[in-house]
């Protein structure tokens, strides 16, 4: 079938100015974070780059599906920058993160992405994997208690999906019919790992089948079903329909690190997941269905790399932290987190 | 001696009923605990309860007994075995506005989930990500023959993570003050209740409202000859001890830390610097137990005060055993507190 404008308004419910916001929201991904690699070779990012080359796809699809004037908070890991940006957090302020500076929401205690606004809707996570699903389940469990219409998502990947913490808390999540989406990112490898030595499972969305979820499996790089899939979890959230599992098949086209060349990873099948680029994919989709031109395309990179520019050299201004900061604002009551950054 | 006749039938352990001070009064400690939770709950609709057992069961104690029922379910919440999950949640929810309490079933349960008190809440404030003013409670301590796995005393593993706070009341007055106190504290704090006192200790408690400060050590017992510091239910053992040195007349200093992180140093050092000799007692296995930084910061900072080395009385460096002649050698007991304090008076 023939991708219309109009059928995808149909279809999905995405207006053009949503459908282009959404390319906006990949191509800001991918070159903030090859900006960042450019940064990491200049020694003035200091930690890990964990990339999300290849599935920024479906960081951007499912945040696209929440609604944050309604108070949705997603839970993202290293590899949904993209989450964090539709959430509405700003390059520099990625940026400052990996940078360590001083001005940075976390005043260069934490790494990358590591960041968290409620106001906006975006949770900082913490790198022990599965963590944030228990964490999550509280938040939605408060949100309820208040009264709140808010939906939860959190990130997990196939790795992740071996822990302790993913035994208990899709199940707990579940029991207590909490509005919690989680979005099991099935992207071939956990560090060396593939998935076939974490799991025998085929279909890793089965695994919702035990806790008594409802379990879906989408192709991540394709972003209008990705989205659709979201925001079908998302709504039964909202309705009281209780947790999804939503598992996204992607793959993971840079090693776990920039330090990790990938070398356990087949050339062929990191030449076959090339192919299906989920950038690429929708770009090629909003230009078929007529969406978008491919001027547009080039406007929206232009603003990119103009918002990248200024972001870098505003992040580059900021000043590195006070060394005696240290010793503050591990307690309440000494004031740090009152002072301005 | 064959090990034969180094059999003994079991003897009523050092920390029985007939050597606790019967304070009178009508409010066991167990009951300060739920008036606790009660009028926390009553006052202020972010307090909410979680954990396994603790609604339509009133807890495995019955700690929380009756509160379902004032409350209903929203707000006393039952749930699936899962420490990781329960502690989890409460996180998430402080996040959210929220003031959790969630129960451990028995206080060693709290293993399952140390990755989510040590690396989330206790480090949610420093990275940037707001504070989490949970508490986590549940029943501690040994005596009860418990065994290795309803016996523990786990503050020490605790006390090395900056961004936590862990209190053990060993009185009904300490204990409603304290978990009020928790309650209301901005940070996460490890409530550790010993499940030997709940139905052993009483005492009148105050009708109106009243928290006792985190982190400030009361002097139970005043004394000139020497200092025992300790904590939780060990406070009665170090009483018995002092009434009997008395009689030799031996005037000891009992200090009731009653917070452990953060700990009354000034009141500790005061104390020491009076008496010259300190005994740090606690029913945690000995080496790097919270005694042994207690001793540190005594050596570090009131050397020139001592008369004598600091001795720490603790349980053996060995899981909690079940028979109660094993039990009783493990733990501290009234014996090996009066043998240290005679070792330093002689030194």
């Amino acid at each position: 079938m023939t991708l219309t404008a109009a059928s995808i308004e149909a279809g999905y419910g995405l207006s053009r100015e949503r459908l282009l916001q959404i390319e906006y929201h990949l191509r800001l991904t991918r070159s903030l974070e090859e900006r960042i690699v450019s940064l990491f070779r200049q020694s003035k990012v200091i930690g890990g780059i964990y990339r999300s080359l290849g599935q920024e796809g479906e960081s951007v699809a499912c945040a696209t599906a929440l609604d944050f004037a309604q108070g949705d908070i997603v839970s993202p890991l290293i590899r949904n920058m993209g989450s964090l940006l539709v959430a509405g957090a700003r390059p520099v302020e990625i940026l400052r993160q990996y940078m360590a500076k001083g001005n940075s929401l976390s005043r260069g205690r934490e790494l990358n992405i590591h960041i968290k606004d409620f106001a906006r809707g975006f949770m900082g996570p913490v790198s022990p994997l599965g963590a944030m699903i228990p964490v999550m389940a509280g938040v939605t469990l408060a949100g309820r208690m208040q009264g709140k219409n808010m939906v939860g998502m959190v990130h997990i990947g196939d790795g992740g999906a071996s822990t302790g913490a993913f035994a208990e808390g899709p199940n707990f999540a579940t029991v207590m019919k909490l509005p919690l989406v989680i979005v099991l990112e099935n992207n071939g490898y956990a560090y060396s790992t593939p998935t076939v030595k974490q799991t025998l499972a085929t279909r890793l969305a089965d695994r919702a089948l035990g806790v008594g979820a409802t379990g879906e499996t989408v192709d991540g790089n394709d972003v209008l079903a990705t989205y659709a899939a979201a925001k079908r979890a998302v709504d039964r959230a909202r309705g009281g329909g209780g947790v999804t599992l939503l598992e996204v098949v992607t793959f993971r086209m840079k090693g776990h690190a920039e330090h990790d060349n990938q070398s356990y990873v087949p050339k062929e099948l990191i030449e076959e997941w090339k192919q299906k680029d989920p950038v690429d994919r929708y770009e090629r989709a909003i230009l078929e269905s007529g969406v978008a031109t491919a001027d547009d395309l080039a406007s929206i990179q232009a603003s990119v790399k103009h918002e990248l520019d200024e972001a870098v050299d505003e992040a580059e201004r900021s000043l590195a932290p006070i060394a005696e900061d240290a010793a503050r604002g591990v307690y309440h009551g000494d004031g740090f987190w009152d002072e301005p950054r | 001696m064959s090990r034969d006749s180094a059999r003994r039938d079991s003897e009523t352990i050092d920390m029985s009923e007939n050597l606790i001070p019967k304070a009178g009064g009508d409010t066991f400690y167990i009951d300060a605990i739920r008036q606790a939770m009660r009028e926390e709950m009553l006052v202020d609709p972010r307090v909410f309860l979680i954990g396994e057992d603790v609604g339509a069961f009133g807890g495995a104690f019955k700690t929380s007994s009756g509160l379902i029922d004032e409350f209903g379910p929203g707000r006393v919440i039952d749930t699936p075995i899962s420490e990781v999950a329960i502690t989890g949640a409460a996180c998430g929810a402080a996040l959210m506005g929220m003031r959790p309490i969630a129960e451990m079933q028995f206080i060693n349960f709290i293993t399952v989930t140390f990755d989510m008190l040590s690396s989330f809440a206790a480090t949610s404030r420093y990275r940037g990500n707001g504070g989490c003013p949970i508490v986590v409670r549940g029943p501690a301590g040994g005596g009860v023959r418990g065994g290795p796995f309803h016996s523990g005393n786990p503050e020490a593993y605790f006390f090395n993570i900056p961004g936590l706070k862990i209190v053990y009341p060993g009185t009904a007055y300490d204990a409603k003050g304290l978990l009020k106190a928790a309650i209301r504290d901005e940070d996460p704090v490890l409530f550790l209740e010993h499940k030997f006192l709940y139905r052993r200790v009483k005492e009148d408690l105050p009708a109106d409202d009243f928290v006792v400060p985190i982190g400030k050590a009361k002097v139970r017992r005043e004394g000139r000859d020497l200092t025992i510091i300790t904590y939780g239910a060990m406070i009665y053992l170090a009483e018995e001890a002092a009434e009997e040195l008395a009689k030799d007349g031996v005037s000891v200093e009992v200090l009731d830390m009653r917070s452990i992180l953060p700990f009354d140093e000034e009141t500790m050092l005061e104390s020491v610097a009076k008496t010259n000799r300190a005994i740090v007692l606690y029913e945690a296995p000995l080496t790097g137990g919270v005694g042994a930084e207690f001793s540190a910061r005594i050596a570090e900072k009131a050397f020139d005060w001592l008369d004598a080395p600091i001795k720490r009385v603790a349980s053996l460096d060995t899981p909690t055993p079940y028979a109660p002649q094993l039990e009783d050698f493990h733990r501290p007991s009234k014996a090996k507190l009066i043998a240290a304090a005679k070792e330093l008076l002689r030194y």
